[in-house]
């Protein structure tokens, strides 16, 4: 065997090429290379163009004017502007109450029963379709006149109320209709997080006599982390994008009070009437901050576990 | 602008046909590809505009034509993209401050040259005012249409009621339909825009027509006591209960089921409401049309009378193709044609066209051509600079919901007035 190998041994061994020696660390760069090419085309170039944007005075198609910082001074004294951070804050904080939901939504169906599958595909159902049926469904459901929700409270004796047409209920009435697609979302994520769940720690709490919330506070949930963790960021990041509800509900009003910062820049900058790029892109870089903190709170947090794993 | 158009609409009165062959060089050689982008795209429109260009395709076999119709709402968002790159030869718009943003933007044709042959500069002269920035025409308008106040016929003649010609009148009807269980008025204000109908007569009957434009101009404050008597009379109509409630939550689509199933009396309205009127059911006798009635008699009437256009972008690539198609579109029997009740059922622009025998097209075109002589404004969100409008007409939405509100409505509309012009 050793003596068929001498003669290629013999020789000179062929000078390896560039490429060989080094196809090993490249290889990983050059699967990355589109993705990362067109991240920095649309994402990382756009965030730039953006606050370049945000120093002028723009309609989009004639010359921009350089303005400093008037836009954003503009922006201090903008009620509009104050309505949409607020309802941004209402939205970051009660979209939140999708994990909770889709946790006990995920409890729930995490039992073998017949035809299990099919109730876990119907509850994930609403993620599935898209985010203007679900505003679409929402709206008639809210409709003064003929909308199933006041018929509903109609039992009570209240209504009827114009979810959609008052100024203290809309915001609320569209986080609902948000609410429903996200639940299934984080439910997904929990029905999979409950499979990875050890059954002998189960076991081992039931011995201990752990049972009920016990067992879900000190057994279960710190098992859940991870999952608790992404469904966390989903949702904030669903909150601050939730944009297409606004738009198909109730188009930012009634007068306005219904806006969150990404409908409003999309209405200064790009709708009907909007001819104002540069002080959408003020908003837009007000919103990019808002963002940053949340992304460097979770850069910092997988910082820190990539560490301690 | 509205001198001319007086002038022009009795012209037409008067006389039967004086447009003539519009078409002179219509059999002039034309070939290559014409692009043509549309915003007509609810289905009765679409099938006009269709027909229409394949009649002009007829002229011109050698003519390789597209046609794009798009989403009339999508469009308004669109056609800043289309203009820039990858412009058609022709394209809908609006008039007045309307297109002003990409007159300015260079964006637009030039067709002045156009308006400069008599045929067509005499036959348009009605809307040549609402096309014309710095002394040029930057398009063609192929429609308009009145507003005023359509009415369920059968419920008025059931209260005994008359078309009022006086604001008292207008609000004792008013307050005897609403002793009848029913709304006075049906509107949606969801898009915002319905609002400004409203604002715009009542300002255009307390203060006048130059007044309004004035204000359209940004020469008078928002916080004037004349604006404010504007929002009085206004608020006269809100404390009476007379709009229907929940409109903030409606369109203008779905607010006409109110009319139709008889919850509200009438609707201030383009045209337009007509159409989905009769296809609900309703049948001509029990609708009918009046002028919004005077409030200061002071005052001339003047309307609001929207108007449609073709431009040609700067950038297209067939402008003789393209201006041959616009001398068609204008043409008398084109106009006649694609105004008709089967097709458009709005009022022709071209002095040598006739308008077809409808109910409402023949009040509107007497109301245009006898009763409004103050002048002719186009919309408000057409008049007022796009920012302007949009602020304004989230004010006045505002203010039917809230009156109490109108201070700081008024405070932030001239603020924002300080600002934009």
């Amino acid at each position: 065997m050793a003596d068929a190998a001498l003669p290629a041994a013999g020789l000179a061994p062929p000078p390896r090429s560039w490429w060989k020696r080094n196809q090993q660390t490249l290889a990983p760069w050059l699967f990355l290379a589109p993705g990362a090419a067109f991240f920095l085309l649309y994402v990382i170039f756009p965030i730039f163009q953006s606050f370049q944007v945000s120093f002028y005075q723009w309609d989009g198609l004639g010359e921009a004017e350089f303005v400093g910082l008037r836009n954003y001074d503009e922006l201090r004294y903008d009620d509009a502007f104050y309505t949409s951070l607020w309802n941004n804050v209402i939205w970051l904080v009660l979209y939140l109450a999708a994990i909770p939901a889709g946790l006990f939504i995920a409890l729930f169906l995490n039992q073998k029963v017949f035809a299990i599958r099919l109730y876990k595909s119907l509850f994930f159902f609403p993620f599935v379709i898209s985010q203007v049926v679900v505003a679409l469904v929402f709206s008639w459901f809210y409709d003064p006149t003929f909308g199933l929700f006041n018929e509903f409270i109609g039992i009570f004796g209240l209504g009827p109320v114009a979810v959609l047409g008052d100024e203290r209920y809309v915001t609320l009435g569209i986080i609902v209709a948000g609410l429903w697609p996200q639940t299934a979302y984080c439910m997904i994520l929990y029905l999979t997080g409950l499979n990875a769940v050890d059954p002998e720690q189960i076991e081992a709490g039931r011995l201990d006599g752990a049972k009920g919330w016990k067992m879900l506070w000190y057994v279960v949930l710190p098992q859940l982390k991870p999952a608790t963790f992404i469904a966390f960021v989903v949702t904030v990041i669903g909150a601050l994008r939730s944009f297409d509800l606004i738009s198909v509900m109730t188009n930012g009003g009634p007068f306005g009070e219904s806006r969150v910062l990404a409908f409003y820049m999309f209405e200064v900058a790009l709708s009907e009437y909007g001819f104002r790029m540069g002080y959408g892109a003020a908003i837009a870089v007000i919103l990019f901050m808002i963002m940053m903190v949340y992304i460097a709170f979770f850069l910092w947090k997988m910082y820190r576990d990539e560490k301690e794993g | 602008m509205n001198s001319i158009l007086k002038a022009s609409l009795a012209a037409l009165a008067t006389t039967a046909v004086l447009g003539g062959p519009v078409l002179a060089d219509g059999h002039a050689k034309l070939s290559g590809d014409l692009k043509i982008f549309l915003d007509t795209s609810n289905p009765a429109p679409r099938a006009t505009m269709e027909d229409m260009i394949a009649r002009f395709n007829a002229l011109h076999p050698d003519l390789n034509i597209e046609t794009n119709v798009i989403d009339r709402e999508a469009y308004k968002t669109q056609i800043r993209n289309f203009l820039t790159a990858n412009a058609p030869d022709v394209a809908t718009w609006y008039a007045a401050n309307r297109m002003r943003p990409y007159v300015e933007a260079g964006l637009f044709e030039d067709v002045s040259d156009l308006y400069a042959d008599p045929e067509i500069g005499e036959a348009l002269a009605s809307t040549k005012g609402a096309l014309t920035i710095d002394d040029k025409q930057w398009g063609v308008a192929y429609t308009y249409y009145q507003w005023g106040v359509y009415y369920r016929e059968d419920i008025y003649n059931e209260l005994g009621l008359t078309e009022p010609s006086n604001w008292e009148e207008f609000k004792a009807n008013c307050q005897a339909i609403l002793d009848s269980g029913r709304k006075c008025f049906t509107i949606g204000t969801k898009f915002l825009w319905t609002a400004g109908g409203w604002f715009d007569y009542l300002n255009l009957r307390t203060n006048g027509f130059d007044f309004h434009m004035q204000l359209a101009a940004g020469e008078v404050p928002w916080t004037d006591d004349r604006v404010r008597q504007t929002f009085a009379n206004w608020r006269e109509l809100i404390d009476m209960g007379a709009f229907i409630d929940n409109h903030a939550s409606y369109s203008w689509q779905e607010a006409l089921p109110f009319m139709v199933q008889g919850d509200a009396a009438g609707y201030l309205m383009g045209n337009f409401a007509v159409a989905p009127l009769r296809d609900a059911g309703l049948t001509d006798d029990q609708i009918d049309f009046y002028q919004f009635p005077a409030i200061n008699p002071d005052v001339a009437m003047a309307e609001d009378a929207p108007t449609d256009t073709f431009h040609i972008p700067a950038q297209a690539q067939n402008k003789d193709a393209a201006r041959a198609f616009l001398k068609f579109v204008v043409s008398a029997d084109n106009q006649t044609l694609i105004n008709n009740g089967e097709n458009l059922g709005q009022l022709p622009v071209n002095a040598g066209s006739s308008v077809d025998d409808d109910e409402f097209l023949n009040q509107g075109f007497e109301m245009l051509s006898q009763n409004s002589t103050g002048g002719v404004a186009q919309f408000f969100d057409r008049d007022f600079p796009a920012e302007m409008a949009k602020a304004g007409m989230e004010g006045f939405q505002e203010f039917m919901v809230k009156p109490d509100n109108l201070d700081s409505i008024l405070d932030r509309l001239e603020r924002i007035r300080a600002r934009v012009y």
